[in-house]
């Protein structure tokens, strides 16, 4: 196989001077085997059940690494949700004990993260959930690399008002550095291989290796070099570009999972940004044609831009999993940070965005003393639109102690700087005070 | 036949191909094919090379190389060839 001249040097272009890399390889266990009636039992039982995983995870990927010569920013793990592991139990208690163990494993194997402290409450609380949403805040409060959720509603079953005001009480609960590793969400795939939404689902075999891609500097090169393109032509150039983005990914997996010797899951095809220059989504809105992201016109290009990736992306990948869409966290884009502290971003519009990207409301740093019911509220509305817009959504607030709305508060590494923003001009939202569950919509019809 | 790409950037200065090309013989990487430019004094050097025959492994040739690359005053990177397969043809 010949390549011209021109064929590498774009490729090393994308790599030395994009920043293109694999943001991160998610290793997927079911951890179900480890569930124990008795908490003193679970902690020797999950560490068996993780350890043989574990001692291999990080020399795999480096080994990858080093052999195609591609940076992987994280390695991360997901077990099964761990509400289920507590069914049995049903103790608070041990569920915080859980997360310290999982916490001391990944640092001790050198695991970035560790996803699925969760649990899936769109239609009510079982025992286990209940455990898990006691634990939560001192959970996450005590821990430093583990990640969890709460999936408060689902087009299958409509929006459990219930768990998501209590969710509110979890975000507000939690000190900043765990609110950046915990998202209330709708529809949340079994293969996320992003924080916090990453878990073992219940559909995957044992093991599988799930790709999380980068790279939105490559997509913003090839959009300014178009200055004069219209938009048909912009988006077929945007969806080149994602397709070897996404490319990389697959063939990563692929390695990742041949080394471990488990089945390869998917590419999650999202680009995804993080607070460094020349590596931001906002960034290609902006060279698409806005003055700063938040403009109108911002819907319009965030819509182009994901439609690309997603054809781009899908042709790439074996198989795309995740979210696969587009992501717009506010603190981990410089950009989206930069357009957020400049009051060019507010909540409606982050709102509006929600519309046709795949995050929702992503890292946006709330006042710590917001009225409960007004961040419920917020939560809420997003969980409409996901289920009905029949999609993945999430919500992910940073409570910031003494903030005002314009404050900048620093998480630093891949989180970056939150914007804290103006949650609501009301704090009472009677709505709140109805609880239940909403039906599901009319698009669960649709499925039959 | 095991490839990778050997990318070299930097100030232009004597000895470049050869301090580059001498890493290469001495662990017995055969040079494929070698596109090389000028451009305002800045040195642009692609090759595709065959390491399938290499004493070493790819990690270990990278780390040589980069030393290389320093001493020569020039960005060096490696790359295995999968990476443009994956990228640049279905």
């Amino acid at each position: 196989m010949k390549f011209e001249p021109g064929e590498i040097g774009e490729v090393l272009e994308m790599l030395l001077f994009r920043e293109l890399d694999i943001r991160a390889v998610t290793l997927s266990v079911n951890t179900l085997p480890a569930a124990r009636p008795r908490p003193g039992d679970l902690l020797p039982a999950l560490e068996e059940v993780l350890e043989p995983y574990l001692k291999r995870l990080r020399p795999a990927v480096e080994r990858v690494a080093s052999r195609l010569g591609v940076r992987i920013v994280t390695v991360r793990l997901a077990v099964s949700p761990v509400s289920i592991l507590l069914e049995p139990i049903g103790d608070g208690a041990a569920a915080v004990e859980v997360a310290r163990h999982l916490d001391k494993l990944a640092e001790k194997y050198g695991v970035d993260m560790v996803g699925g402290f969760s649990a899936f409450v769109h239609m009510g609380a079982s025992r286990g959930d209940k455990a898990l949403m006691e634990a939560l805040p001192e959970a996450l409060n005590t821990t430093a690399r583990v990640a969890g959720f709460l999936n408060t509603a689902s087009t299958m079953t409509g929006i459990n008002l219930d768990a998501v005001k209590k969710a509110a009480e979890i975000i507000l609960a939690m000190r900043p550095h765990a609110a950046a590793r915990f998202a209330v969400t709708a529809n949340l795939p079994e293969d996320v291989p992003f924080m916090p939404g990453a878990y073992h689902g219940l559909g995957l075999p044992d093991a599988v290796v799930n790709i999380a891609v980068s790279g939105p500097g490559v997509i913003e090169a090839v959009v300014r070099n178009l200055p004069d393109a219209d938009v048909r032509t912009l988006h077929d150039a945007i969806k080149r570009a994602a397709f070897k983005i996404t490319r990389l990914g697959e063939l990563v997996g692929r390695e990742v999972a041949k080394e471990l010797g488990v089945p390869f899951g998917a590419v999650d095809l999202s680009v995804a940004p993080s607070p460094k220059v020349g590596d931001s989504v906002a960034a290609i809105l902006e060279a698409i044609g806005l003055p700063r992201v938040g403009a109108p016109g911002s819907v319009f290009a965030l819509a182009l831009f994901t439609d690309a990736v997603k054809k781009g992306g899908a042709v790439a990948a074996s198989t795309i999993g995740g979210l696969s869409g587009a992501f717009i966290p506010v603190s981990e884009d410089a950009v989206m940070a930069k357009a957020a502290a400049e009051g060019a971003l507010t909540l409606d519009t982050l709102k509006a965005m929600t519309a046709v990207c795949n995050t929702g409301i992503d890292m946006v740093g709330i006042p710590a003393d917001a009225s409960p019911e007004a961040v419920a509220a917020l939560v809420a509305d997003v969980m409409a639109l996901a289920v009905h817009l029949d999609k993945p959504l999430g919500v992910r607030l940073v409570p910031v102690p003494g903030a005002k709305p314009g404050d900048v508060y620093d998480l630093g590494g891949l989180y970056g700087s939150v914007a804290v923003m103006d949650i609501s001009r009301y704090s009472k939202i009677p709505l709140m005070a109805r609880g239940g569950t909403s039906p599901p919509g009319v698009e669960r019809l649709k499925k039959g | 036949m095991e490839m990778a790409v050997v990318a070299v950037l930097g100030a232009d200065r004597v000895g470049i191909v050869a301090g580059i090309s001498n890493v290469l013989a001495r662990h017995n990487v055969n040079i494929v094919d070698i596109s090389q430019t000028v451009v305002r004094d800045i040195f642009s050097m692609i090759m595709v090379v065959d390491i399938s025959k290499a004493d070493v492994d790819i990690s270990q040739l990278r780390k040589e190389l980069e030393e290389e690359g320093r001493r020569l005053g020039v960005m060096v990177g490696v790359y295995h060839i999968d990476v443009f397969r994956y990228m640049q043809r279905i």
